[in-house]
Order: C-alpha cells, then sequence, then structure tokens
C-alpha cells in the first residue's frame, strides 16, 4: 500500500480499520499528556522549575541501560497485573482483585521454593505452576459465586483482596516467619528457584540492576495473551461472552462457564506478579510487598485499551512513571503523594474520555 | 465481658456507619460508589488540616465534611456527566485522594476532637456517635416514606418513571453522590478525631468495609447501619482478643460474611436495577 493510499484510507474511509486504530489511541494518548501538563502546573505551584521537572521525566528513563533496566523492572508485575485485569474486562468481568491474588500467588511461590530442593528446570516451573494455580483458585471463588448465585465479581474480588491480606499477614507473622527476625517475612527460597538476573546476560547492564528474566515471561504472556484472545476458540468465547452475552448462549456456549474460567484465568495471570517479585526479587515472600500493583494494573488495562500490546506500553509507562517519581523526590525533594495523585488523576480522565466516547456511540 | 466491648464497638462502627448511610444514597440513585474510602479518607484529612488551621475543631469539621463533598463532585461528574465507568472512578478517586492526603500532610502534629457528650448509663462519646442512629432513621424515612426519597430511589429502579414526571435523572444521582460526599467526609472526620491525627492511609479498606455493609444491609439505611455495628463489633472482638485466636481470622470475619450474604443464605440481596447502568 503506497502512502497517498494509507492517508485517504484514513482520512476519508470511515470504515478503515487502520484509521479506528488510530482513533482509539487519541484518548489515552490525550490523558497522558493533560497528566503531564498537570503535573507540571502542580510544579510550578510548587515554587519549583517545572523544566527541570520535565527535563528529568524525559532524561530520567532513558540515560542509560541501568535506568532502562529500572525501568523495566517497574513495568514487569504491571505488565502481569495488567493482563490479567484485561483478560476479565474483555469478558465484562472485573477483577479488582489482582492485589489478593498475587499475594496468595506469591505465597504458593515461596512456600514450594522454601520447601523443595530440586534442580533449577523442574524447580522454577513448579514454582511459577504453584503460583498460577494458587492465584487461579483464588480469583476462580468470585468467578464461581458469579456465575452460581450472580453475586457481584466486584465487591466479591474485593473481599477476597482482604481476606488475602489478613490470611497472608496471618501465615507470614505466625507460621512461616524467618526465625530470629522481626520483619514480617519467609526464610529465603533455594538457589535453584530464582530466576536469573538479565545483568549476567546483558553486556551494558550493571550487576546491581534487578531487571530480571521475569521481564521476558512478561513479554513471552503478552504474546501469547493476544494469540489467546485473537486466534483461539476460549478467546473467541471469552470475547463473545463479554460483548454479547445472548448471543454467546445462543450459540451454545455456556456464559457461566466462560466466567468461572476467566476469573481463573485472570487470577493465575495476575499470580505471575507475584512469581516476579518472590523468584525474581527478593527470593523470599515479604509482608505487603506490592506497592497496589494489582490497582494500577486496572489503570494500565485501561490505558493499553484492555490490547496486550499496548498493555505492555502501558506497563512500560507506568514503570517509567514509578521511576521518575523517584527521581524527582530525590532530585526535586517532591514527595511521592504527588505522583500518586497524578496516577489517580489520570485514570479519572482515562475514564471520563473513555465515557464520553461511548455516550457517543450510544446516541 | 461483652459488655467491655460495646465502647470499642461503638466507635469502630460509627465511621462505617456514616460512610454506608453515604453508599447507600448514592446506589440508591443508580450509581457505584466505590470511592467512599477516599472521601473519608479526604475527610480525615480535611478535618485535620481545619483544626490545625483555624484552632477549631468546628471549622475542622466543615472543612473535612467540604472536603467530602468536593470529591464526590468528582465522582458525579465523571460518571453523571461524562458516563465514565464508575467502578474505574471510584478507584481512580481512591489513588487521588490518597495521593493528595499523603504529600500535603506526610504527618500530623496532635489534635483536638469533637466534643464528647456524657449520657447517662451510656456513658462519653463524641455527639457524632449519637448521631449516628438518628441519621440512620432519618434516612430510613427520607427514603422510604416522602416523594423525594422515592424519586432519588427512582433514579436507581427505572429510569422510565422519572423520565415520565418530566424529572432529570442526572439531578437526583448528583444529588446522591454529594450526599454520600457529606456522610462519608463526616465519618472521616470522627476518625480523624477519635485519634488526634491523621496518617497516610489511615482509613485503611473502611470505604470498602462500609461499601460491603451496603450490600450486606440490602442498600437498606436500618439494616446497613446494623451491619456495620456487626462489622464494628467483630473489630473490636480483634481488638480485645483474649482467647488466642489469630487477629487476622476475626479480621476478616466481616469480609467472609459479606461474600455469604452475597451468595443468599442469609437472605436474597438485590441492588437497584439500573445500579451501574448509564444508559438512557
Amino acid at each position: 500500500m503506497n502512502i497517498r493510499k494509507l492517508f485517504v484510507s484514513l482520512v476519508r474511509d470511515k470504515t478503515s480499520q487502520s484509521r479506528k486504530f488510530l482513533l482509539s489511541c487519541i484518548p489515552p494518548l490525550l490523558a497522558i499528556l493533560v497528566f503531564f501538563l498537570s503535573c507540571g502546573i502542580v510544579v510550578h505551584i510548587r515554587g519549583q522549575d517545572a523544566l527541570e521537572f520535565y527535563k528529568i521525566i524525559f532524561f530520567s528513563g532513558f540515560a542509560n541501560f541501568d535506568e532502562v533496566g529500572y525501568v523495566l523492572f517497574n513495568a514487569t508485575p504491571l505488565v502481569f497485573t495488567g493482563l490479567a485485569v484485561a483478560i476479565g474486562y474483555r469478558s465484562g468481568l472485573f477483577n479488582i482483585g489482582c492485589e489478593g491474588q498475587l499475594y496468595v500467588a506469591a505465597f504458593a511461590a515461596a512456600w514450594i521454593g522454601m520447601h523443595l530442593n530440586l534442580p533449577a528446570f523442574l524447580l522454577i516451573p513448579f514454582c511459577i505452576a504453584a503460583a498460577m494455580i494458587a492465584g487461579a483458585a483464588w480469583g476462580a471463588v468470585p468467578g464461581f459465586l458469579k456465575a452460581r448465585y450472580g453475586a457481584h465479581e466486584v465487591i466479591n474480588t474485593i473481599m477476597m483482596n482482604f481476606i488475602a491480606f489478613a490470611l497472608m499477614n496471618y501465615l507470614v507473622t505466625s507460621v512461616y516467619q524467618e526465625p530470629g527476625q522481626m520483619i514480617p517475612q519467609t526464610p529465603q527460597i533455594h538457589e535453584t528457584a530464582r530466576i536469573p538476573r538479565l545483568a549476567a546476560l546483558v553486556p551494558f547492564l550493571p550487576q546491581s540492576n534487578p531487571l530480571n528474566a521475569s521481564f521476558l515471561i512478561a513479554c513471552g504472556s503478552v504474546v501469547l495473551c493476544y494469540i489467546f484472545l485473537t486466534y483461539t476458540r476460549w478467546g473467541y468465547e471469552l470475547r463473545l461472552v463479554g460483548s454479547a452475552r445472548d448471543v454467546a448462549s445462543y450459540g451454545g456456549i455456556n456464559p457461566r462457564t466462560v466466567t468461572v474460567w476467566v476469573m481463573a484465568l485472570s487470577g493465575a495471570v495476575a499470580g505471575l506478579a507475584g512469581v516476579a517479585e518472590v523468584l525474581g526479587y527478593r527470593y523470599r515472600y515479604l509482608d505487603n510487598f506490592s506497592s497496589g500493583w494489582g490497582f494500577t494494573g486496572i489503570a494500565v488495562a485501561l490505558l493499553g485499551r484492555n490490547n496486550p500490546f499496548g498493555i505492555l506500553a502501558a506497563a512500560v509507562l507506568f514503570g517509567l512513571l514509578n521511576k521518575v517519581a523517584l527521581d524527582i523526590d530525590i532530585l526535586l525533594g517532591i514527595p511521592r503523594g504527588l505522583f500518586l495523585a497524578g496516577q489517580g488523576m489520570l485514570i479519572i480522565w482515562l475514564v471520563c474520555i473513555e465515557g464520553i466516547s461511548r455516550k457517543k456511540n450510544d446516541s | 465481658m461483652i459488655l467491655e466491648l460495646i465502647p470499642s464497638t461503638l466507635r469502630m462502627a460509627t465511621p462505617l456507619g456514616f460512610a454506608a448511610l453515604g453508599g447507600i444514597y448514592s446506589e440508591r440513585s443508580g450509581v457505584i460508589n466505590l470511592a467512599l474510602e477516599g472521601m473519608m479518607l479526604i475527610g480525615a484529612f480535611g478535618y485535620v488540616v481545619g483544626t490545625q488551621g483555624f484552632g477549631s475543631t468546628w471549622v475542622g469539621l466543615l472543612i473535612g465534611i467540604g472536603f467530602g463533598v468536593a470529591l464526590s463532585l468528582v465522582h458525579a461528574i465523571a460518571t453523571v456527566t461524562f458516563h465514565a465507568e464508575q467502578v474505574v472512578t471510584g478507584i481512580g478517586i481512591n489513588i487521588l485522594a490518597l495521593g493528595i492526603t499523603e504529600y500535603l500532610l506526610p504527618s500530623s502534629k496532635q489534635v483536638g476532637g469533637l466534643p464528647h457528650w456524657q449520657l447517662p448509663l451510656i456513658g462519653s462519646y463524641s455527639f457524632i456517635v449519637y448521631l449516628l442512629p438518628v441519621l440512620m432513621v432519618a434516612s430510613h424515612i427520607l427514603l422510604f416514606k416522602t416523594p423525594w426519597g422515592l424519586r432519588l430511589r427512582a433514579a436507581g429502579e427505572s429510569t422510565e418513571a422519572l423520565a415520565a414526571l418530566s424529572l432529570s435523572r442526572a439531578k437526583w444521582q448528583y444529588l446522591g453522590i454529594l450526599l454520600s460526599g457529606l456522610l462519608a467526609g463526616t465519618g472521616g472526620c470522627f476518625l480523624a478525631s477519635e485519634v488526634h491525627y491523621f496518617t497516610k492511609g489511615m482509613t485503611a479498606g473502611r470505604g470498602y468495609l462500609a461499601l460491603a455493609a451496603v450490600i450486606f444491609g440490602n442498600w437498606r439505611p436500618l439494616s446497613g447501619v446494623s451491619a456495620c455495628f456487626l462489622f464494628g463489633f467483630a473489630t473490636a472482638l480483634e481488638l480485645a482478643n483474649r482467647w488466642n485466636i489469630p487477629g487476622q481470622l476475626l479480621h476478616s470475619l466481616p469480609y467472609i460474611l459479606t461474600m455469604v450474604v452475597l451468595v443468599g443464605f442469609v437472605g436474597t440481596s438485590r441492588p437497584p436495577a439500573s445500579l451501574g447502568k448509564m444508559k438512557s
């Protein structure tokens, strides 16, 4: 296709797929723009140099391999939680329970990693499988309650979050706490359960950089997720139940069954965020390790338009924002709360823009 | 034994009760309100800032409530005017509130509490505690015995009925959400006034628990607030814990109870018919 044709199809042809895709990219980009503008305004109001602030934003994430490594490290758990939210969303389900699911999964991974002493090629898959099963179980409960009793999954996933927090806190302070320690954490997992850091493989990455192979698992999950949603029968069923429930049941798909396995799958993917933490970074389970990844995942999915590749991009953006938040705290003395507030605002802007476009389509 | 737990039960249940009443007004008008958590938090923040700044707990209370209402206005504009996804908006607002308060007030000085009233037989509690049962009954009468309440509920049940009376659904939903900000903000003020300071994220999930109470109580003020007393009692048990039951187990009791209720073992729980739906 030559450039002229492409241009014509973008501008004139209202049904063209590429035009639709580009148009759907505008709202999130607009929201990001508004987000950065408002951050600059707040920095200016604080009486600090907004230009300096923008310089840090644009340069702190890309200056060298070390910085990029940190950005991708921050992005890793968000890729998983973003995918988890999107899997649910595409099927018309809201999984607010990623936070609880990833805690349960992280603990399962740590437990296997502590208790089994196997060679790495067995132990790592075992740990990952255990984590995914635990996450899936935690997700499947609200899914089952929704399918069987019609209980709203939003409330039940929130409840399951709180139950997970309490249960994990109990396990890590009363049963599996590292002996002789005040910190609520388990002992370390075996050496063979650890996912290697990429610093050993990438020549320009300093040894101190925490980026590890779980980022590669995240990238793999993005591709798998895309193939699953787009090309497989199950992916089709999932999307059909999300977009036209009645059509799905008329076509012989049981929406209830789909609800249960979608929530389980979503929980399993959210659980991988716990794997990234335990096997890839901390090598143990620490109480309350996640800084709201499950909730940020909602923003990531929203920003990525529930498309796996969009989610990868959005997760990297949030990884960058997290890094920037730390940098501006150190360099400009702007506390982390500002970033958090900005993130909340970004979510609100995103849903508003999305709501307006939906409103337009309806009328 | 049980009597000893009454004071802490009341203290735990009151902020929940206010937020739950707020949640009922919002959800009865058809708007899901996950932002209760943020509204409580910013209410607590406003109380401490106002009390510090003006040296009066009354001004603090007003400012706290004002902040709660202001934040609920954001929720209303987003969900009612812009038809934004209500659940996600609520979560966004909670993150926003957490960020703003943490940014502006990382840690606070000690501030005074709201006045306590000494009542015979009952004891001495903040007047907010006595206000809760009054508001609970008033809300019940307002929602179920007056034309005003009928209209608010119509906004959440059937848009056609409101349209037939040529009433604006949006107006009633704004009202419902703003009331939820007012009440949740008051709950937040009480929380801060009892502990005399503000810390980041001090609501610690109480907004979500209040929402659970709303559902537990079948979107009705009397049973919703009663659920809050039950939850408050569970928390009081956890604090008093002297039977060697893991505290975390008692802590998760309200959440497990809510899930059981949702499943319908205790009775059917039916949300307002148009809850969460914006299409007219």
